[in-house]
């Protein structure tokens, strides 16, 4: 029986081979002739993942061939970026970015900077909110601010790792409003879920993460979220106050997720997955799918999104360095 | 709970859909589990896409079931192959894989299935009792809980290292020291990257674990070929002794306690998110040596601590779902998959859903106990079949499981940079182990190793520096206090046996005059 199970074997490799050979002959063809790789930078289950393999069955649905999503993690990102960025050209490679792409060399860490990317288009971005303990002194993110301007050191702060995106978001707050990053203790943690875990049991005081995230535990009456840092209101919370109304400052660190591929793959590539894009965020399913999950739809073509990264890229720039956190 | 509402939630599960969902991941779990190299992580991460197109109770029954059965499953090339399946079972695999060694294999995968399935199925009624209230008791364990937890665990590194405990805690510290390569959360700087992008993601312990475990033992096999010793290498089979579930009942009734401290533990541990799963089965296993009438026989082949970590590890599973269900704070790789597709599901895990639809919940509760029933008849199948692995000849059985050490590897990050820390771990385990260093110790410190430092650091910056930050809060006190204590007693009871020696000798001298 075994070897008959060889034999078989062998003569699907002989299949497989003619196969080969066979598509090879038409290697002008139109793209995507076979499977395509769509690299996450983030782990199964969160949520770029989750967004990922929306965005990618949309994609398998109109271009016609398996986009594979492949989960690429670690160094807070950076192993998965530089992963995108360093992949062959060919259109076969693409992958999901987020904000922190445009951090790790003004990090100092090497690998990927802004410039190593192909920008296909956006599909999401929603803001960080402030989070508070639900039986904390203060109700509102004045009552915090006022605490952490009066008392340096009594308010511990995390939700990410020390010059991840939620850090950058919460110092940069106090830098505009004039307080030293410092007044208030930043715990440096693995990500959000931790981080609300730390709030939930009291061990600290605020989380800096997106509203969807805080969600459950908020529901849970556990914690609290008390503002938005953005300069303008969210679609699926219309209820929050944005720190730009609250303190009159200029203040909008976006966090989005877009497809972007290496530099220099095929204009005809950009152009189809672009245009299936824009199609894919005006879907009702899609739009329906993303409201459920507490992510908004916020489209852009390839050339708004790359104007847009450039853009967060240097004002993060500034703001890591005004905490000393640039290299 | 009312009744009205469990009624509801057996209407639901019992549906041919629910049912086959289930049949189905099980199934399926039990092959991805049985081959040597893939977790159950990687079994959950496979089934998301499938999820997108069935309904909800059905796409998490799936993901249940199939976790369920790939973390038992992964049992069986720990026995077979000494390739654990999950880091909490690398605990016990040195135990299981001597009672292949010596013949008993038949009696190692029963324990595996038989202990797995009934601590399944107490931590499934756990979940469903006191579901809620252990979350909420889980919510308030802060990092300076968890940082005692963790040095707990480190602890029963010297009951798990047999015979030399200065050994096995070199390995825990080379673990240990393993654990802090990649990016520092709390500066975020590289740390022992050189310059490597793939470095600076960390070691994950999949691969480590892979070589270590499986890959040495390939080494071991290759240079004791011809050697006199190669007959003790090879595990011998005897059919008579693959007989599935015989003599299951008979443990159970010797060792009740074992059962009751591990299914409880378990359940209690595996409920806090992030370490839960993996310590629980270590812990059980240390506690289960400490309290043994018999401590010398544990690591060659004993009974006792396989049953009491095995289950442990899976009554640790079920109630890893309390945080993830309860407050959407996912415990674990697995549970974040599962939360992320109850999210794309539209439900939305937290205290909402149990307010709002309780028999949701309740309906994936009662998945667990189907899943853990199954155990039963597809265990069965698997000792059957484990006759036919130990049957193959080692010269083709030895390919078959370096392919399989070389995919498991690859396929944790899909690189082939994980094959080369496969091959790394593999020399240096074989190096280790052909110096009477223990291996599990390193699994061990890898894996608990950013627990501890992460949650030391976070406690540190929230206390400003004060190590007195430790007793502040209540728990977290009694916890320390407790630690404290353990190593104060070990410390003591070291030193008196010691000055008993020397008053034995001096006196012993002394009548010699």
């Amino acid at each position: 029986m075994f070897h008959e199970a060889l034999l078989r074997s062998r003569q699907a490799l002989c299949l497989a081979g003619i196969a080969l050979v066979a598509t090879a002959g038409g290697a002008l063809a139109e793209w995507p002739e076979k499977a395509v790789t769509v690299i996450v930078p983030w782990s199964a289950g969160g949520g770029t993942d989750a967004t990922a393999r929306a965005v990618a069955s949309e994609l398998e649905e109109r271009l016609g061939q398996p986009f594979n999503v492949v989960n690429r993690t670690g160094g807070g990102g950076l192993v998965g970026h530089s992963a995108i960025a360093n992949a062959p050209a060919d259109g076969y490679t693409l992958g999901v970015i987020t904000i922190e792409s445009t951090m790790f060399a003004a990090q100092g860490l090497p690998g990927v900077t802004p410039e190593d990317y192909t920008y296909i288009g956006r599909f999401n971005a929603d803001p960080i909110a402030i989070n508070i303990a639900a039986d904390a002194d203060y109700s509102d993110a004045q009552g915090l601010i006022d605490v952490v301007r009066a008392d340096p050191g009594a308010v511990a702060a995390s939700g990410a790792n020390r010059g991840g995106l939620s850090h950058l978001a919460w110092i940069g707050l106090l830098d505009k409003l004039d307080i030293d990053p410092a007044a208030a203790t930043w715990v440096a943690t693995d990500g959000s879920a931790p981080a609300m875990q730390q709030l939930a049991s009291g061990a600290i005081d605020v989380v800096s993460t997106s509203p969807a995230e805080a969600q459950s535990l908020v529901d849970a009456g556990e914690a609290k979220t008390v503002a938005l840092i953005s300069s303008e209101r969210s679609s699926l919370y219309p209820d929050l106050p944005t720190t730009t109304e609250l303190f009159d400052t200029d203040w909008s660190p976006l966090p989005f997720r877009g497809v972007a591929a290496p530099k220099g793959i095929p204009d005809e590539v950009v152009a189809k997955v672009e245009a299936a894009l824009q199609e894919i965020t005006e879907d009702p399913d899609f739009q329906s799918f993303m409201a459920s999950r507490g992510f908004s739809v916020a489209y852009q073509d390839a050339a708004m999104f790359e104007r847009t990264v450039m853009s967060s890229s240097e004002g993060l720039a500034s703001a890591m360095s005004s905490a000393g956190l640039s290299q | 709970m009312s009744i009205a509402t469990l009624a509801e939630s057996f209407g639901m599960v019992f549906q041919a859909q629910v049912l086959i969902a289930i049949l189905g991941g099980a199934v399926y779990g039990l092959f991805i589990g049985a081959l040597p190299g893939l977790t159950a992580t990687m079994a959950t991460a496979l089934l998301v896409p499938l999820t997108f197109y069935m309904a909800p109770l059905p796409a998490i029954a799936l993901i249940v079931s199939s976790t369920a059965m790939a973390i038992t499953a992964g049992d069986i090339p720990g026995a077979l192959l000494r390739i654990p399946g999950t880091p909490a079972s690398a605990a016990y695999t040195e135990e299981s894989y001597a009672m292949t060694r010596r013949g008993d294999a038949g009696r190692a995968l029963s324990i595996g299935f038989f202990f797995s399935a009934l601590g399944g199925l107490i931590g499934a009624a756990v979940l469903l009792i006191t579901g809620p209230l252990l979350a909420r008791v889980s919510l308030n364990f802060s990092s300076f809980e968890f940082f005692w937890l963790a040095v707990l665990g480190l602890l029963t590194c010297a009951l798990v290292s047999g015979s030399n405990p200065v050994k096995g805690c070199v390995s825990l510290v080379l673990g240990i020291l393993i654990s802090t390569v990649g990016l520092d959360i709390t500066t975020g700087q590289p740390r022992f990257a050189f310059g490597s992008v793939e470095l600076l993601g960390g070691v994950s312990f999949i691969p480590v674990m892979i070589g270590m475990f499986a890959f040495s033992e390939i080494l071991r096999g290759l240079s004791a070929n011809g050697d006199k010793d190669r007959s003790e290498m090879e595990p011998s089979i005897d059919s008579r002794q693959l007989k599935p579930f015989q003599g299951v009942w008979g443990l159970f009734r010797r060792y009740p306690l074992s059962v009751l401290r591990g299914t409880s533990l378990g359940a209690s541990l595996g409920a806090l998110p992030g370490v839960g799963g993996d310590l629980a089965a270590w812990i059980a296993y240390g506690i289960s040596a400490r309290f043994s009438k018999t401590p010398e026989k544990f690591g060659k082949g004993h009974e006792e601590g396989l049953i009491e970590a095995t289950s442990a590890n899976n009554s640790g599973l079920s109630s890893a779902w309390i945080p993830a269900l309860v407050f959407g704070i996912p415990g674990d790789a697995v549970t974040a998959i599962a939360v992320g597709v109850l999210y794309m599901k539209g439900v939305s895990p937290g205290p909402r859903l149990f307010a709002e639809n309780p028999t949701m919940p309740t309906a994936i509760i009662l998945c667990f106990f189907v899943a853990n029933l199954l155990l039963f008849p597809l265990g069965y199948f698997a000792i059957k079949g484990a006759r036919a692995v130990l049957a193959v000849p080692r010269n083709v059985i030895v390919p078959m499981i370096l392919v399989c050490c070389f995919l498991g590897a690859y396929a944790i990050n899909n690189t082939l940079f994980g094959v080369g820390i496969m091959l790394v771990a593999g020399l240096t385990g074989y190096i280790m182990e052909r110096n009477d260093f223990p291996i599990a110790p390193v699994i061990l410190g890898l894996v608990l190793g950013p627990v501890l430092e992460r949650n030391f650091i976070m406690s540190m910056q929230i206390a400003r520096g004060d190590l007195m930050g430790f007793f502040h809060r209540p728990v977290s006190a009694v916890l320390g206090v407790f630690v404290i204590a353990v190593i104060a007693v070990t410390i003591v009871s070291q030193v008196r046996k010691v000055l008993r020696r020397s008053r034995a000798d001096t006196s012993e001298t002394s009548l010699t005059q």
